[in-house]
C-alpha cells in the first residue's frame, strides 16, 4: 500500500546529479561529506594565508583591522565546524557501516538530511563574506563583544544561525551513528570486537549528543539578546557575561575531543594494518577513549584560568587537566607498542599515522604546560596557545584525517593514488607545518598576543613571523599537490584490489569500490580483526563460511536497500531559508522568508514520515508494510 | 514488546543487535540530548536567580495555586497517554483515539494556562526585557511550552493518521510508544521546572 504524499513519484536516477541529490547510500554521502568539507577546508586555508600575509612583516597594512578580525573568526569557525568535523563525518559515513558488517546506517534518509543540513549551515556562514561583513568576535565569540551595541552588524547573527543549523546536522548524524553502531553490528561483533575507529566514532557521537545542546542554549541566549533585547549578557541589567564563557567551554572542551577522537581511531586502525600486528592493548585503548570522553567534561575552565575564578577552581581544573594527559599517554604508548617489533610498511597512510603520533605528542606537551594555571597566566592569549592548538588540530586531527584519506582512498574510489606523490606530500606537509607553527612557540613566549592585526617593529617578532608565513605558503603548495594527486588518481589511477594493504578489518573484505549493498552475505564475526583472521583461516584451509562480500554473487532479489528520497534535502532547504530569514529581524520580507522556510521544512517532514523506507516489492507477497 | 519478527526490509525495519528497535534507541538518545538542553537552560536560570536589579521578582508574579492546577493537568495528560497506549495494545482503536485526543486536549489546556500566565505576568510589568528574571523565565518556560506544542501536534498527527486505512493497529504500537516517551519526558521536565523555579522561587529556604 503506497502512501505517497502529494503524488510525487520516488526518485529513480541511477546516475547523474539527481542520483547524488537524492542518494541515501552511506558511501555516497560519505564522499559528498568528504569532498564538500575538503573544499571548505581550502577556503579556511585561504583565510589563514591572508592572516599570515598580513603578519609577515611589522606594521603592514595589507588588511584592515576590521577584515582581520573577520578573517581569524572565519578561519577558526571554518576549520572546526566546516572542515575537521565533517571530514571526520565523511569517514563515519563511509567506513563505519563497512567495519561493523552493515548494509547501511540505521536511518539512511536522516543521514542524507545531516549532509544537506551541514551544507546549509556552511552556506549560511560563508555567505556572510558577501552580505556585508563576516562574524568578527573570534571562534568563541565572547560576550559582551557579541552584544548588539558592541557589534551591530549581521555577521554575528549569521554566525549564530549557521552554528545552530550545523548543530542540527551534527546531532542528527550523531543519533544516527549511535543507533547504527549499537544496533546494526553483524552477528558476533561484540563491542569489544569492534574496530577502534568504530569505537572512537561511537564515543564522538555520544560527546556530540551531549555537548551540542549546551552550545545551542548559549547561541539561543545570544540570539535572543540580539534580536529581542533580552538580558542574558547585558551587564547593565546585572548579567554576568562569564556565563557565555562557561556555556561555551562546557561545549567547547568536549568539542576538542570530538575533533581528535576520530583521528585517534583512524590512526589506531592504520598502524596495525601497516605493522602486520594487532593493535597493542586493545582493551586499554577502549578504556582510555572512554576515560578521555568522560573527563573531557571536567576540564572546561582551563580555558578560563585568567578570568579570576579563584585559586580553588584554578587548582581543581589544573589537576583534572593534567589527569586527562594520562589516558592520552596510554594511547600514545599503545601506538608505540603496536609498531614495536612489527613488520613495518612505510606507505603514505602509515607515514601520516606516525606523523600524527609525533605531532600530537608535541601538541600534548605544550597542552600540559598550560594546564598549570600559573604558567597559563603567561601564555593565555599569546601565540603560544596558537602553536599548541595548531599542533593538536593540524598535527593531530588533520594528520590523522590525511592518514585516513590515503588509507581508504582505494576503497572509496576503486583506484590507487600515486604513492610517490603521496610521500612527497607527506614530507612537505610535515616539514611545512613545523615551519609554520613551531616559531609561534617562540613569538608566543616572547609575548606576542594572538588576534592582533599588526605589531610594531623591534618587538623581536618579525623574523619568526616571517618564517611562519613562509611555512604557510609551503603548506598551501602541499595541499595543491594533494588535490592534484587525489583528482588525477581518481581519473587515471591504477585499479585497486579489494584489499591493497593486506589489512585487518571487514571493509577490506569486499571489492573496491564496494557494491551498493556492501555485503552480499552478512558476515559472522568470530574475532577482533575479523578479516585478518578470516584470511589466516582461508590460508590454512579451514573450511568456514566465507565472510564478507567477495566471492559470493549477490542474490539480488533478497537484498532490500533503502530507496532514494527527495525529502531530506527538502527539509534542509527549508532550514536554510528559515535560517537566512531569521537573521534580518524586523524586515517583513525576511519574516516571510522565515515562515516559508518553516513551511517547506514541515511539508518535508510530513512527506518524509509518510514515505515508506522501501516501496513494497511487487514480487514479494510477504510485503506487509 | 509485540514486535513481529519483521522481514529484513533494509533500513529502518531490520532486526537489531540489542533487540531494541532503531527508532526507540534514537528517541532515547534524543532525550539524553534534550536533558542537556534543559539542563543548560535551568542552569542559566539558577545562575541568575536573585540577581535581577529591578522587579517584578518571582514572588511578585508567581501564583502557586494556578500553576499547581496546570501542573496537575499536565500530569493527568501523562496518565491518559498511558491509557491510550494500553487501549492500542489491546486492539481497542476507539478507546485509543479517545485517550489520544484527551492527551492532546490536556496538553493544549496546559498551554492555555501558560498563555494566560504569560499575559498575566506581562500585565504585572514582567516581559522578557524587564530584568534577568523575565529573560531567563520566559526563555526556559517558553522552550518547555514549545516542546509541549510539538507534542500536541505529534499527537494530533497520530490521531488523524489513525483514521487512515491501517493507520493504527496493535502491531504499530511503536508509533505511539515513541510519542509517549517524548510526552512523558516533557512532563518530567515540567516537574523539575515547577519544583526548582516556582516552589523554590516563592518559598525561600524550602
Amino acid at each position: 500500500m503506497s502512501t505517497m504524499p502529494f503524488a510525487i513519484p520516488r526518485p529513480v536516477h541511477p546516475t547523474g546529479v539527481w542520483s547524488w541529490i537524492t542518494t541515501i547510500d552511506h558511501k555516497r554521502i560519505g564522499i559528498l561529506y568528504g569532498v564538500t568539507a575538503f573544499i571548505l577546508f581550502l577556503t579556511g586555508g585561504m583565510e589563514a594565508l591572508l592572516i599570515r600575509a598580513q603578519l609577515a612583516q611589522a606594521e603592514q597594512d595589507l588588511i584592515s583591522p576590521e577584515i582581520f578580525n573577520q578573517l581569524f573568526t572565519m578561519h577558526g569557525t571554518t576549520m572546526i565546524f566546516l572542515a575537521v568535523m565533517p571530514l571526520s563525518a565523511a569517514f563515519f559515513n563511509f567506513v563505519v557501516p563497512l567495519q561493523i558488517g552493515a548494509r547501511d546506517v540505521a536511518f539512511p534518509r536522516l543521514n542524507a538530511f545531516s549532509f544537506w543540513t551541514f551544507l546549509a549551515g556552511a552556506l549560511l556562514l560563508k555567505i556572510s563574506w558577501i552580505t556585508g561583513g563576516a562574524p568578527n568576535a573570534g571562534w568563541f565569540s565572547y560576550a559582551p563583544l557579541t552584544g548588539i551595541t558592541a557589534n551591530p552588524g549581521h555577521g554575528i547573527d549569521l554566525w549564530v544561525v549557521s552554528l545552530q543549523v550545523l548543530g542540527v546536522a551534527s546531532l542528527a548524524a550523531a543519533f544516527n551513528f549511535i543507533v547504527t553502531i549499537v544496533n546494526m553490528r553483524a552477528p558476533g561483533m561484540s563491542l569489544m570486537r569492534m574496530p577502534m575507529f568504530t569505537w572512537m566514532t561511537l564515543l564522538t557521537a555520544i560527546l556530540l549528543v551531549l555537548a551540542f545542546p549546551v552550545i545551542t542554549v548559549a547561541l539561543i541566549e545570544l540570539m535572543f539578546d540580539r534580536t529581542f533585547g533580552m538580558n542574558f549578557f547585558n551587564v547593565a541589567a546585572g548579567a554576568q557575561p562569564i556565563l557565555w564563557q562557561h556555556l561555551f567551554w562546557v561545549f567547547g572542551h568536549p568539542e576538542v575531543y570530538i575533533l581528535i577522537l576520530p583521528a585517534m581511531g583512524i590512526v589506531s586502525d592504520v598502524l596495525p594494518a601497516f605493522s602486520k600486528k594487532p593493535l597493542f592493548g586493545y582493551g586499554t585503548m577502549v578504556v582510555a577513549g572512554v576515560v578521555i570522553a568522560f573527563m573531557g567534561w571536567m576540564v572546561w575552565s582551563h580555558h578560563m584560568f585568567t578570568v579570576g575564578l579563584g585559586p580553588v577552581a584554578n587548582s581543581v581544573f589544573t589537576f583534572t587537566t593534567m589527569m586527562i594527559a594520562v589516558p592520552t599517554g596510554i594511547k600514545v604508548f599503545n601506538w608505540l607498542g603496536t609498531i614495536w617489533g612489527g613488520s613495518l610498511n612505510f606507505k603514505t597512510p602509515m607515514l601520516f599515522a606516525l606523523g600524527f603520533v609525533g605531532m600530537f605528542i608535541m601538541g600534548g606537551i605544550s597542552g600540559v604546560m598550560h594546564a598549570v594555571a600559573a604558567s597559563d597566566a603567561q601564555q593565555q592569549d599569546t601565540y603560544f596557545i596558537v602553536a599548541h592548538l595548531h599542533y593538536v588540530l593540524f598535527g593531530g586531527s588533520l594528520m590523522g584525517i590525511f592518514a585516513g584519506i590515503y588509507f581508504w582512498y582505494p576503497k572509496m574510489t576503486g583506484k590507487m593514488y600515486n604513492e610517490g606523490l603521496g610521500k612527497v606530500q607527506f614530507w612537505s606537509m610535515l616539514i611545512a607545518q613545523n615551519i609554520t607553527f613551531f616559531p609561534m612557540h617562540f613569538t608566543g613566549l616572547d609575548g606576542m598576543p594572538r588576534r592582533i592585526y599588526t605589531y610594531q617593529e623591534n618587538m623581536g617578532w618579525e623574523f619568526w613571523s616571517l618564517i611562519s608565513t613562509i611555512g604557510s605558503l609551503m603548506l598551501a603548495a602541499s595541499m595543491l599537490l594533494f588535490v592534484y594527486n587525489f583528482v588525477n588518481s581518481w581519473r587515471n589511477g591504477e585499479k585497486a584490489s579489494g584489499d591493497p594493504w593486506d589489512a585487518r578489518t571487514l571493509e577490506w573484505s569486499m571489492p573496491s569500490p564496494p557494491p551498493e549493498y556492501n555485503f552480499a552475505v552478512i558476515p559472522e564475526v568470530t574475532d577482533r580483526d575479523e578479516w585478518w583472521e578470516e584470511k589466516q583461516r582461508r590460508r590454512i584451509g579451514v573450511p568456514v563460511p566465507v565472510s564478507g562480500g567477495s566471492g559470493y554473487e549477490p542474490e539480488e532479489h533478497s537484498i532490500h536497500l533503502p530507496q532514494p528520497s527527495y525529502w531530506p534535502i527538502v527539509v534542509s532547504i527549508g532550514l536554510l531559508i528559515a535560517g537566512y530569514g531569521v537573521v534580518y529581524n524586523g524586515v517583513i520580507y525576511n519574516f516571510v522568508l522565515a515562515a516559508a522556510g518553516v513551511l517547506i521544512g514541515m511539508i518535508g517532514v510530513y512527506a518524509w514520515a509518510l514515505e515508506p523506507v522501501n516501496d513494497p516489492d511487487p514480487d514479494d507477497e510477504h510485503s506487509s508494510h | 514488546m509485540a514486535h513481529a519478527p519483521s522481514m529484513p526490509h533494509g533500513g529502518e525495519h531490520e532486526a537489531t543487535s540489542t533487540g531494541l528497535s532503531h527508532r526507540k534507541l534514537l528517541m532515547w538518545a534524543f532525550l539524553g540530548s534534550d536533558c542537556m538542553f534543559f539542563g543548560a537552560l535551568i542552569a542559566t536560570y539558577l545562575v541568575y536567580q536573585g540577581k535581577s536589579l529591578v522587579g517584578p521578582f518571582p514572588e511578585d508574579v508567581f501564583s502557586i495555586p494556578v500553576t499547581s492546577v496546570s501542573t496537575f493537568v499536565l500530569l493527568m495528560s501523562s496518565m491518559s497517554m498511558v491509557l491510550s497506549y494500553a487501549a492500542l495494545t489491546r486492539g481497542n482503536i476507539k478507546a485509543y483515539r479517545i485517550w489520544l485526543a484527551s492527551t492532546a486536549i490536556l496538553g493544549a489546556t496546559f498551554l492555555a494556562f501558560q498563555v494566560f500566565e504569560f499575559r498575566d505576568f506581562v500585565q504585572h510589568g514582567l516581559t522578557p526585557r524587564t530584568n534577568l528574571f523575565g529573560t531567563t523565565f520566559f526563555t526556559l518556560t517558553g522552550f518547555h511550552g514549545a516542546h509541549v506544542t510539538l507534542g500536541v501536534i505529534w499527537l494530533l498527527s497520530l490521531l488523524f493518521h489513525s483514521f487512515r486505512k491501517g493507520g493504527a493497529s496493535p502491531e504499530k504500537e511503536e508509533d505511539l510508544d515513541l510519542a509517549a516517551l517524548y510526552w512523558h519526558f516533557v512532563d518530567v521536565v515540567w516537574i523539575v521546572i515547577f519544583t526548582v523555579i516556582y516552589l523554590y522561587g516563592v518559598f525561600e529556604g524550602f
